[in-house]
């Protein structure tokens, strides 16, 4: 029981934070039909910029700040770099963002070295909130899933209030139609590709200090994130929400069984001596998102929400 | 003769041509590989040569998936690794010796090993990633490279664990009298299967099937209306891509005599697309010309600078921003120019790109390596020409700033120049 | 003898969408046969349902008697089907001669190969000239398809069409966009290249239509009004009503 509660509550931060990351590349992919193949880096500078505005500052400024100027340089790559590839098809873009990935990895090692940064949680949060069957959950995490759940709503209100929000929405569902949106679409693609690398760096504020801030985490992450991508459907928002918290969940999950194959399918005669009976579900957890992944390309092509095949 | 015979005699192009276009250049290909040990290379220039070697069989497989069919995978190395797995183990069982059948078989045929393992795996892998194209194509790709990159540190009989798979190339009967041990021997071999494997793929692109994978991707639509299934095209195109991955993946293995799971993981997946890419997808030639010059940085840059693969990284965007031809595209298009532009104002220009270039990179290269240093902290500074750049110096600012803004303003003119609008 | 085409009861929405709407039309072969209607008539989505871009939603298409509906389009073009687009629908990076080739292959039992060099194929070359001769553009036939003039692409839309020896020709609007000479050039090839065989054609142009069709069918708003010979045709006032009167008037 104790685990389960735990499992639920971590599975569903992972989920959070990966529809973080989720929600900017759809909307990207949406509107400009770029895969941003960066986006895991915007993500990590994310966790950088935080790292050095806490060092200067105060973590909340961080909290702030990070994800601004994390959009800011966002907005900078999509007007100097990716509009002047844009003429040359969508390879050429993809190719693109993923050079610029290569790039910022780079550039990050020299910056801030190969090792992990001291990044932390602020000590107005360190601390444990409750304690459930004798474990003490973290505050931090609890504040993860308050900014999260800000964040979703913020998402949210601006989607379905505001004009801007239902030119996203109509362009989501009509790809087409945001060539038709008047003599602004320069405008329109800088800033949705800002505001998504921004929630990707918002995404790294609150994630680094959760996980580990490295040179290794764009690349650990951003394959996920594509995972979750593919199965909510690609340019369906709602489908990357369902995608991210499933696969949060299933990953977490996964973690905590000690079972091994041997043990799930012993009674079809695999037994622990073989090799394949010894692999245990927690080792297998890293490799489920990719499992997941084959296995809705055999049976729904276009992902779990999706209403277009690409 | 009628009349037909006469009109195809006029479309095809004449043997001459034929003759200078494609024979020539494999033939001086070949010449230069078998020229080569006469010149008395080092022992290291025979390592990098036989890196070389792997690296164009690798790169030239690679451009049949993104070069002639249009897919952009970020998992050929998947095809690479299982292919050179494949080849190792079959070197275990050349020394083992205990079946007949691997007893006789010599270390020079691994790379066959390698290629049918290759085949194989993407015979099985291709049937579900094929059946999209375009973007979620690439997708796929980098989802099914780390399946398989997790899958290498869990299935130790396979994969070796971290430990990896070794073994002797030293064992099994001798062919052409090559007994594979010293790097010499290894550079014969090397040469025959770089000059087999760039044949068989040139002839590929001029077989049928190598003709409906370039009009599956300029266009898969009419490709379904002229009586062919582009999915089938794919596949087919991708198990042969496979196979020459696998290929390079067995020549690797005789040349390290071991294969670990980092083979298959997503960095020399990242590495064969820039070496591709960077060389010029739009050619043949191109991926060669790339394996080459990457090889070559690869090995010696690495040993000036750390930051190798920040430059590696400046080069590959370039190229996608400003010279989508590659290499072979710019060599192409210059030796275009020289033949039909004016001579004096085209050579003012390249002048004038150069120097650009070569400002904007003097000025990029002392911010890098300023940088290293200082983020290293060990007190090192960079000091090239008995200048003493440290980060605070005034002077190192402004050999950054002021070449880089120099180069890139000498470059935007040109380009204008060149496109009032 | 059965028909070329027989098209019963067809049908086709895209979500509330009813774009064909119970279409029957039965072509016997050998006819030219022309499907006339204003805009948005559901001309194109009525190829694209016989050629196999779109499943039909009911109804039946058969080609030589053979059901076809919702084949995937390179089976039933196997079966003797070929059609060209409205707009150039060609292979841009490679040249016009391996353009040509690429859609001569199937029909020569080429298939997938990879073992032959498809420069020593002495039939391919050969059809593949035949095919540049015909359509005018054998002087062209190195050059990229990109770099064609649109007249020429034009032509090499319909050399590819006709390239796998198809029995049943499908051209959408061959003619758009051309001028009066071009247009006349392009209509000397339809007829040429389509001799004994048969034709069905959308075309805005009502000079080309009354001058090539034996018949004429005038689809309006997803259904056939109107199916008849040119001089019926002309004489229908449900057609009139179509077109306002203008058009066919001024063609006859």
């Amino acid at each position: 029981m104790e685990t389960i509660v735990f499992s639920l509550l971590n599975g569903v931060i992972y989920g959070l934070l990966l529809f973080m990351l989720s929600s900017g590349l759809t909307l990207i992919f949406s509107m400009m039909g770029v895969l941003n193949f960066a986006h895991a880096s915007f993500y990590m500078l994310g966790a950088y910029f935080a790292y050095t505005v806490t060092d200067a500052t105060s973590y909340w400024f961080a909290l702030i700040f990070a994800p601004i100027l994390v959009g800011l340089v966002g907005a900078g790559v999509e007007k100097w770099g990716l509009r002047r590839v844009h003429a040359n098809g969508h390879v050429a873009e993809l190719l693109f963002t993923f050079g610029l990935a290569y790039l910022i990895d780079e550039v990050i090692k020299i910056v801030y070295g190969r090792n992990a940064v001291d990044y932390r949680v602020p000590e107005a949060l360190d601390f444990p909130l409750f304690t459930l069957y004798g474990a003490q959950y973290p505050a931090y995490r609890i504040f993860m899933l308050l900014v999260a759940v800000a964040m979703l709503v913020a998402l949210w209100v601006l989607l379905k209030k505001t004009r801007a929000g239902l030119i996203i929405q109509a362009a989501l569902t009509h790809p087409h139609m945001v060539g038709h949106l008047g003599h602004n679409v320069p405008m329109i693609f800088m800033t949705v590709f800002g505001v998504g690398c921004a929630l990707a760096g918002l995404a790294g504020v609150i994630g680094g200090n959760y996980l580990v801030t490295d040179p290794f985490m764009a690349a650990y992450m951003g394959p996920i994130v594509f995972v979750v991508v593919v199965i909510g459907g690609m340019g369906s928002l709602e489908g990357a929400f369902v995608a991210s918290i499933l696969l949060g969940l299933l990953q977490t999950f996964a973690v905590s069984v000690d079972a091994s194959f041997a043990d799930l399918f012993g009674w079809i005669g695999l037994s622990s001596a073989t090799e394949v009976g010894r692999i245990t579900i927690a080792q297998l957890a890293p490799m489920l998102p990719y499992l997941l992944l084959v296995l809705i390309l055999f049976i729904r092509p276009r992902g779990l929400m999706g209403e277009r095949e690409l | 003769m009628t009349d037909m015979t006469q009109d195809y005699a006029d479309l095809a192009p004449s043997a001459s041509a034929k003759f200078y276009g494609r024979i020539l250049p494999i033939l001086l290909f070949a010449l230069l590989v078998v020229v080569i040990p006469f010149l008395g290379p080092s022992r290291t220039m025979y390592s990098l040569l036989n890196v070389m070697a792997i690296n164009i069989v690798f790169a030239l497989s690679y451009n049949m998936l993104l070069g002639r069919c249009g897919l952009l995978s970020f998992g050929h190395a998947v095809y690479y690794g299982l292919g050179g797995y494949c080849a190792v183990h079959a070197m275990t069982f050349i020394e083992a010796g205990t079946s007949p059948f691997w007893a006789n078989f010599p270390v020079f045929g691994l790379p066959l090993v390698g290629f049918a393992g290759g085949a194989l795996a993407g015979a099985i892998i291709g049937w579900p990633s094929c059946r999209r194209a375009g973007t979620p194509f690439a997708m796929i790709s980098l989802g099914v490279a780390e399946l398989i990159a997790a899958a290498g540190f869990m299935f130790l009989s396979f994969f070796g664990g971290e430990m990896g798979v070794s073994g002797d190339r030293m064992n099994g009967p001798q062919l052409f009298g090559l007994s594979m041990g010293p790097v010499e021997d290894v550079y014969w071999f090397m040469a025959f299967w770089v000059v087999a494997g760039l044949l068989g793929m040139y002839a590929f692109t001029r077989t049928p099937l190598g003709k409906l994978s370039e009009a599956t991707r300029d266009n898969p639509q009419r490709v379904q209306f002229i009586g062919y299934d582009p999915t089938r095209v794919r596949y087919l195109v991708f198990i042969a891509a496979g196979a020459f991955a696998g290929m390079a993946g067995g020549m690797s293995a005789v040349n390290y005599e071991i294969f670990t799971p980092e083979a298959v993981s997503l960095i020399p997946s990242g590495f064969v697309l820039i070496m591709a890419y960077v060389g010029g997808i739009g050619y043949f030639v191109g991926p060669v010309l790339g394996a080459v010059l990457l090889t070559f940085m690869q090995s010696m840059l690495s040993d000036y600078t750390e930051a190798w693969l920040l430059y590696l990284g400046v080069l590959f965007i370039s190229i996608v921003m400003f010279a989508p031809g590659g290499l072979a595209g710019i060599v192409f298009g210059l030796a275009h120019t020289a033949r039909h532009g004016e001579t004096g104002t085209v050579l003012k220009r390249w002048g004038g790109q150069a120097a650009g270039i070569g400002l904007a990179l003097a000025g990029l290269i002392v911010l890098v390596e300023v940088s290293t240093r200082w983020s290293n902290g060990y007190g090192e500074v960079f000091e090239p020409f008995g200048l003493h750049l440290t980060f605070t110096n005034p002077l190192t600012w402004v050999l950054i700033v002021v070449p880089f803004a120099a180069g890139v303003a000498i470059l935007r003119r040109l380009s204008r120049e060149e496109d009032p609008a | 003898m059965t028909n070329a085409l027989e098209i019963t009861d067809l049908r086709k929405s895209f979500g509330p969408a009813q774009i064909i709407n119970g279409v029957n039309l039965t072509i016997p072969r050998g006819e030219r046969h022309a499907v006339i209607g204003p805009n948005g008539a559901g001309k194109s989505t009525l190829f694209n349902l016989v050629s196999g871009l779109f499943a039909p939603s009911s109804g039946s298409v058969r080609l030589n008697g053979e059901e076809i509906g919702g084949m995937k389009p390179f089976l039933i073009n196997r079966r003797g089907l070929s059609r060209s687009f409205q707009v150039s629908n060609i292979f841009a990076k490679m040249t016009v001669r391996e353009n040509v080739r690429c859609g001569v292959l199937h029909s020569l039992g080429q298939g997938y190969s990879f073992w032959r060099n498809i420069g020593s194929q002495r039939d391919v070359q050969e059809k593949t000239s035949a095919v540049l001769e015909h359509c005018g553009l054998i002087d062209k036939a190195n050059t990229p398809a990109a770099l064609l003039p649109y007249a020429d692409q034009r032509a090499l839309e319909i050399a590819i069409t006709i390239a796998g020896g198809a029995e049943v020709i499908l051209l959408d609007e061959p003619t758009a966009g051309m001028s009066h000479s071009e247009t006349d050039r392009a209509v000397a090839l339809i007829e040429k290249a389509t001799e004994g065989k048969t034709l069905i054609i959308v075309e805005h142009d009502m000079g080309v239509v009354f001058n090539l069709a034996d018949r004429i069918s005038v689809l309006v708003y997803g259904e056939i009004v109107a199916t008849g010979t040119p001089e019926q045709i002309r004489n229908d006032p449900k057609v009139r009503e179509a077109y306002l009167g203008e058009d066919v008037e001024d063609a006859a």
